[in-house]
């Protein structure tokens, strides 16, 4: 069983082929890295795999049930959670309730018109604790817009964990962060239990090389080269159109 | 635990009860009831304009779609109750149809099409004189007596159409704290967020919609029972900007905001136009100052330049220039 297969997948913009026949295969519990330089299409990968946009063929797997025709929002029922390069918060609330938001995403209670959403204590206190793990429990309460880019960050991926996902997408995770903050990161994605599938994209090979077990290079669209770590790294291709300049 | 705020709401609830008493004047009694069934209006146009995002030109269509349809029932011979459900009924069909037409697209698109909607029902108003009598409108010759109690005298018009304003403040108090209303502020600020947290964003802006429409089918009617009368000129263009105006002028997305929409366009309309023929105008240089020293809108504003005036005031008392008071910026 894998937890996200990708089949063939296909996706062009106009006449430009943004995603290329992509194959890939990903193992529950696994940490798969997908690199790639600037342009390479990753995001839209990842745009392809959460249904926010259709491919043009092949077809998308999340424990062996086929979701390439689920609508986008379905999707995260099933188990699955991502979280955006640039930064997509709700810019108007607390910390609290965007991560409140997360799980009131998940909970038949969103369409409820009636009761007071901040007396849902079950959801409140499953949102601090998922601020607890991501050290942001001191500031539960402040606007988001009165918060620091590295503290979003943090709060994109509280979002994330929320959520309980199956398979949790990470794009670009570390971009834009200190280096301090890029290590607060690292560790708090390495705390991450094996039961959820993580699959990330890194613009930056060195930022992330020693949170994979697998990576998978793309280039124009295209898998250039799969491997373990040793194995890409090696690779004369990567270098090519990676590390080779 | 008794609030200021609690002690408002009391005081504001006391006032709007003791009114006729204090007003005397049928006149001003009249207005009132007239800014009370237009912030019902403008309270529903908010849940769609301030709480999602969608800005919609076409709320004098629904608006008139409910007039009619119980204008139609009563002139047909029935009773108020029956007119009054199949025009809620009509009301919310209508809405939906706009709310699937509409919802393909958000912004100006979603502005467009509501206005073209609105000036379909206008059209149609105008036009299909056999059903609608055309130009001449249909006269409603009576007023309903719930409990045997009449409204055709304007201090009981005036009671019926405060406890239904009431109601409708009470709900979209409630709506907005829910997780519902939650969701669609959510769907407001970032729509592809909400998709991939698991929030199906058409579906909520759909119910939103008919909610928007169920309020303003309930304005509709209060409508045509205080005119005892209604004309094409009720969906006109002018009644959906007049009233995205009273959203816009008083405070999107706030509750006392279309209140206080509704108060300024109904006393320009019937207070100064009895003094300046130009009335229009006047009512045109308010919206400017308005939106000039307040683009957040009457209410929100007001509250930031109270503040402002307070911290400035604190600070000249004790004198200290410690921290000088915020600018009041929008």
């Amino acid at each position: 069983m894998t937890a996200l297969c990708v089949n063939a997948l296909s996706k062009s913009f106009g006449g430009l082929r943004v995603t290329a026949n992509v194959n890939l295969n990903v193992a529950p519990g696994e940490r798969r890295l997908i690199i790639g330089p600037n342009g390479a299409g990753k995001t839209t990968l990842f745009n392809l795999i959460t249904g926010e946009i259709a491919p043009d063929s092949g077809s998308v797997l999340l424990f062996d049930q086929d979701i390439t025709r689920l609508p986008s929002h379905r999707r995260a029922h099933l188990g699955m959670a991502r979280t955006y390069q640039i930064i997509t918060l709700f810019p108007h609330d607390t910390i609290l309730r965007n991560v409140t938001l997360a799980l009131l995403g998940l909970s038949r209670l969103r369409w409820d018109p009636f009761i007071d959403l901040d007396r849902q204590h079950d959801l409140v206190t499953r949102a601090r604790e998922a601020l607890v793990r991501v050290g942001l429990d001191h500031i539960v309460h402040r606007p988001l817009s009165e918060t620091s880019y590295g503290e979003r960050r943090r709060v994109e991926i509280a979002m994330a964990l929320a959520q309980a996902p199956k398979v949790l997408l990470l794009d670009e995770p570390f971009a834009g962060l200190s280096i301090d903050e890029r290590r607060d990161v690292r560790e708090l994605l390495q705390k991450i239990p094996r039961d959820v599938t993580i699959v990330m994209i890194e613009h930056n090979m060195d930022v992330a090389l020693d949170f994979a077990e697998r990576i998978t290079l793309l280039h124009f669209g295209e898998v250039i080269v799969e491997g373990t770590r040793a194995e890409v790294v090696a690779d004369p291709r990567t270098r090519e159109v990676y590390l080779g300049h | 635990m008794i609030t200021p705020r609690h002690g408002a709401i009391a005081l504001a609830i006391l006032l709007l009860v003791t009114l006729p008493v204090w007003v005397g004047n049928h006149y001003y009694i009249n207005i009132a009831s007239q800014i009370l069934l237009f912030a019902v209006f403008a309270l529903a146009l908010n849940v769609l304009v301030g709480y999602g995002g969608l800005v919609s030109l076409g709320h004098a269509g629904l608006f008139a779609i409910a007039g009619y349809a119980g204008a139609l029932v009563l002139q047909a011979g029935h009773g108020h109750l029956a007119a009054d459900l199949f025009a809620i009924l009509v009301t919310l069909a209508a809405s939906a149809v706009f709310a699937v037409l509409a919802l393909r697209s958000t912004g100006i698109g979603f502005l467009m099409i509501t206005l073209a909607l609105g000036q379909i029902v206008w059209g149609i108003a105008y036009r299909w004189a056999s059903v609608t009598n055309g130009d001449n409108g249909i006269n409603v010759t009576t007023r309903p007596a719930p409990f045997g109690l009449s409204l055709s005298r304007a201090d009981t018009f005036y009671y019926a159409t405060l406890l239904v304003f009431l109601l409708a403040v009470l709900t979209m108090t409630v709506f907005v704290r829910s997780p519902f209303g939650a969701s669609l502020r959510g769907t407001r600020d970032q729509a592809r967020r909400m998709t991939a947290l698991g929030y199906n964003v058409w579906l909520i802006r759909f119910l939103a919609f008919l909610f928007s429409g169920f309020w303003t089918g309930i304005a509709g009617l209060l409508f045509i029972y205080y005119n005892q009368f209604i004309s094409p000129q009720v969906a006109a263009l002018t009644g959906s900007a007049e009233v995205l105006l009273m959203v816009i002028s008083g405070g999107t997305a706030t509750l006392l905001g279309p209140i206080a929409g509704a108060a300024i366009v109904v006393i320009m309309k019937n207070v100064v136009s009895a003094y300046i023929e130009r009335w229009n105008l006047v009512l045109g240089v308010v919206f400017v100052v308005i939106i000039s020293f307040m683009p957040e809108g009457l209410v929100p504003g007001s509250v930031r330049l109270c503040r402002w005036g307070w911290q400035k005031l604190r600070a000249r008392r004790n004198g200290v220039a410690a921290r000088p008071a915020e600018e009041p910026s929008p």
